[in-house]
């Protein structure tokens, strides 16, 4: 049989079923470039402001690690630049496509009915692939129109939306690889965001660490890397895409070969038995929670000490830069001291890690949700467990998870960047400090998505991604869009104090605490009042 | 007999669809109660108010001597529950769960445990991923009978068990029931499970009980089936009152007859001189069946 027989009928139900949501993300992430190249454009209205703009943030290490480098420093090549962030977004989304279309449907044996139709073997994963990456070329056309349309080069505006699309391409084939991994979907998109994870620390490593104008080789081991080597509006390297669509070709035929050799549902790494009886230990609703979210606490811990190391050296390299530069020293010098500029770079690395931290207070939080609609908190609440120690059993994870996670984070960066300067004593209590007043922020996202779980569950999920969403787009983009103080003080991250180096204001952080702690009971209370499970 | 748990005049609304319309349900206590109905007609969410889950619009519950919404911690250290569909935790083993669940109602019965597990024939060191339904059922099942509770609540726990593992659970259920006394409340589809294992039975249907009682009780309330053999063809069976479905083929007849015309019926036989004579109670299926149609009958006639 014609082992894809059924993709064109599959790949219309990938569409049926993402009928709202992909033309969303293609729709909202195509959007992006634009937005930021208007307002990059009502900011620095000639082309010499926007090159000397650009030539000012040359060597800013913040930028070079959250963007890359500015290859380019006309208004297209700027705009590339700022948004490449959403090419990271793009790849992670295509990713979760495509396991959302293979992996999951095989857990939830859907995969298993369909298959038993004429419908050949790797149908499933072509149609998985071909809806993504067709979605992706989509999304490249509406980026590179919305770019002509601010008046920006044909060539360039194709050359980065192919650059983002190719990107989208790449991730949406790990995405393929991974899902023949495990049985678990869960574990599936673990290994997918950490190889993401792993690619855009590459980038950043590489282009912080190298010489001149270029990044170092360790760039090229990323695809987020290459990606950036189209060097769009510039001098355009659209040779970049052939690996990138060699390395499309190689990833999914690798998938497909892992795909011809293993059964439907089953993973190629083999599940593992379990103990026959439960540790003494596993008799309470904390110690269930615990096994539930373990491997979340260690994965983000681990990734956030990762995180910490790359920014610790970062602050380093930003204060090498800096002495190099006796017109930057001397203003960092009247604004307080040659420390001025790493406590910069340690502020702002860490308020880009509270937001990064808050998906998983959020995802955390929403565990009482996968479980109630799954069914599986019913057999614990008719014991004589109650609601509420039920509940907290799994907040507990999304209160004390990030603060974990950014502790590590921030003892990191501390010891890193004192060990560079000399003085970890001094630094290690500053990184930490500098982790920690995130929190209060992280907390109201937190408390937010409770709430909803209590009086709206059905809704939940995606109200509490979408405030995450909001927080993101205000903290990332909001200032470069110049939206106005009011707006950007809806989310609670635009009021965490800027440590090390500003005043630590307590006020602020008290009010959030305030807030997160009321959201969090309201959400509590109306969990005791109301039925269970609602699916 | 003492009642274990009695609701009256339960009613629940989900938005726009009417759950539960003036259920009543009583429970003794050491009985094996059989709740049967059609999909959707409120089993299981007469089982989730009494399990405290769901709060009822209106009607009244009692649990042990509790509320089950405002008790329901105290009240579930006695019962344990079994699902129509169990869902496990995807990386616990079985034995995990089954120890986790036992721990959290306050005490497990390991011998019995272990005892339930080779009967059962199941495998406690598998992942929750890695068991089909039946053996996720099982997993419910063993958690639940080796506890040691007063009262199992089972909601169509049999649901995907091969016949032979259905065998077993009807021995366990009857052992449960002559060993220590304990009660259940057991919904089900499968009518000779029930008839099998419960003294008394409620049918449900569109939320409200139409039928309670002993499968006894029930019985008298409905229609024997009459096949005889006669000397001479019957004469004014057609007329009696009470006498459905006739058949006369000769002197060969066939028919239904109300139980209460029973003896009227018999009569009217033995005047026309009786050869042979079977005489077949309803089945439970039978009783279902004439529920469950009068339903269909009252919706074709909405229509």
């Amino acid at each position: 049989m014609n082992t894809l027989a059924g993709t064109g009928a599959l790949v219309r139900l990938i569409l049926r079923r993402d009928r709202v949501l992909m033309p969303l993300w293609v729709v909202l992430m195509a959007l992006v470039p634009m937005f930021l190249g208007s307002s990059i454009k009502q900011l620095y209205p000639t082309a010499a402001a926007v090159s000397e703009y650009a030539r000012e943030n040359l060597g800013n290490s913040t930028f070079i690690v959250l963007y890359g480098r500015i290859y380019d420093t006309s208004l297209g090549g700027v705009t590339f630049w700022r948004a490449s962030s959403g090419m990271l977004i793009i790849g992670i989304i295509s990713m979760l496509v495509v396991i959302r279309h293979t992996r999951v449907e095989e857990e939830a044996g859907r995969r298993e009915l369909v298959g038993s139709a004429v419908v050949g073997r790797h149908a499933g994963l072509a149609a998985a692939l071909v809806a993504t990456i067709g979605a992706n070329l989509v999304l490249a056309v509406l980026l590179a129109l919305g770019l002509t349309g601010l008046g920006l080069p044909a060539g360039g505006s194709f050359a980065a939306g192919l650059a983002w699309a190719a990107t989208g391409g790449i991730f949406a084939a790990v995405g393929a690889l991974v899902a023949q991994l495990t049985e678990g979907a869960g574990a599936a998109r673990g290994v997918g965001v950490t190889v993401a994870g792993a690619a855009f620390l590459l980038r950043a490593a590489g282009d912080v660490a190298g010489e001149g104008a270029d990044p170092s080789w360790v760039s090229w081991l990323s695809p987020l890397g290459w990606m950036s080597q189209m060097r769009a509006f510039g001098q355009q390297r659209w040779w970049v895409l052939v690996p990138a669509v060699a390395l499309i070709a190689l990833l999914v035929a690798v998938a497909f070969a892992l795909q011809a050799r293993r059964d439907v549902g089953a993973g190629l790494l083999p599940p593992r038995l379990g103990p026959a009886e439960a540790a003494a230990g596993l008799r309470s609703p904390l110690a269930l929670a615990w096994r539930l979210h373990r491997g979340g606490l260690i994965g983000w811990t681990a990734g956030f000490a990762v995180l910490g190391a790359v920014f610790g050296g970062v602050a380093k390299s930003a204060q090498d830069m800096l002495a190099g530069n006796q017109q930057l020293m001397e203003i960092f010098e009247r604004m307080g001291g040659e420390s001025a500029l790493s406590d910069v770079v340690i502020a702002g690395t860490m308020g880009v890690s509270a937001l990064i931290v808050s998906g998983y207070a959020v995802q955390a939080t929403l565990r009482m949700r996968t479980e109630e609609a799954a069914l599986r908190s019913e057999p614990v609440l008719v014991t004589r467990v109650g609601r509420i120690s039920w509940a907290l059993s799994h907040l507990v994870f999304a209160i004390f998870g990030p603060l974990v996670a950014m502790a590590a984070e921030g003892l990191v960066t501390g010891l890193v960047y004192g060990a560079s300067v000399g003085d970890p004593g001094r630094e290690i209590p500053r990184g930490l400090a500098a982790a920690l007043v995130q929190l209060p922020a992280v907390w109201v996202l937190a408390g937010l998505t409770t709430a909803l779980f209590g009086l709206r569950p059905r809704l939940a999920p995606a109200v509490g991604w979408a405030g995450l969403g909001v927080c993101l787009f205000l903290g990332l983009i909001g200032a470069a869009v110049q939206l106005s103080q009011a707006v950007l003080d809806v989310s609670p991250f635009t009021h965490i104090p800027k440590i090390p180096g500003g005043d630590l204001a307590v006020v602020p952080l008290v009010v959030l605490i305030v807030i997160a702690g009321a959201l969090l009971a309201l959400g509590l209370a109306a969990f005791r009042r109301r039925d269970v499970p609602v699916v | 007999m003492e009642n274990i748990l009695t609701a009256s005049g339960l009613r629940k609304h989900f938005g726009s669809t009417r759950a539960l319309d003036g259920l009543d349900l009583e429970v003794r206590r050491g009985e094996v109660h059989g709740f049967l109905g059609p999909n959707g007609a409120g089993k299981t969410t007469t089982i989730r108010i009494l399990l405290g889950l769901l709060k009822a619009d209106a009607g009244t519950v009692r649990l042990f001597d509790g509320d089950p919404w405002n008790d329901a911690t105290t009240l579930h250290r006695r019962l344990a529950y079994v699902p129509g569909d169990v869902t496990l935790w995807p990386n616990l083993s079985g034995g995990e769960v089954i120890d986790l669940l036992g721990r959290l109602r306050g005490g497990l019965d390991d011998t019995r445990k272990n005892e339930l597990l080779e009967r059962f024939d199941l495998d406690p060191k598998k992942k929750g991923r890695a068991y089909s339904k039946g053996n996720r059922q099982k997993v419910g099942l063993v958690a639940a009978l080796a506890s040691n509770v007063e009262l199992l609540l089972l909601d169509e726990p049999t649901s995907g068990l091969d016949p032979l593992m259905e065998e077993v659970f009807r021995q366990v259920v009857a052992e449960e029931q002559a060993r220590d006394g304990r009660t259940v409340l057991l919904s089900s589809h499968i009518l000779s499970e029930v008839e099998a294992l419960c003294d008394r039975v409620s049918i449900v249907r569109d939320g409200r009980t139409v039928e309670t009682g002993t499968l006894t009780e029930l019985r008298h309330l409905t229609r024997t089936t009459i096949t005889a053999e006669l000397a001479s063809p019957p004469d004014g069976l057609a007329d009696l009152p009470g006498v459905h479905e006739l058949q006369v083929d000769g002197t060969q007849v066939r028919f239904e007859v109300d139980t209460p015309e029973l003896d009227a019926a018999l009569r009217q036989l033995t005047a026309a001189g009786v050869r042979g004579l079977v005489s077949r109670p309803p089945t439970l299926e039978e009783l279902f069946l004439r529920h469950y149609k009068t339903g269909e009958v009252k919706a074709e006639v909405a229509r």
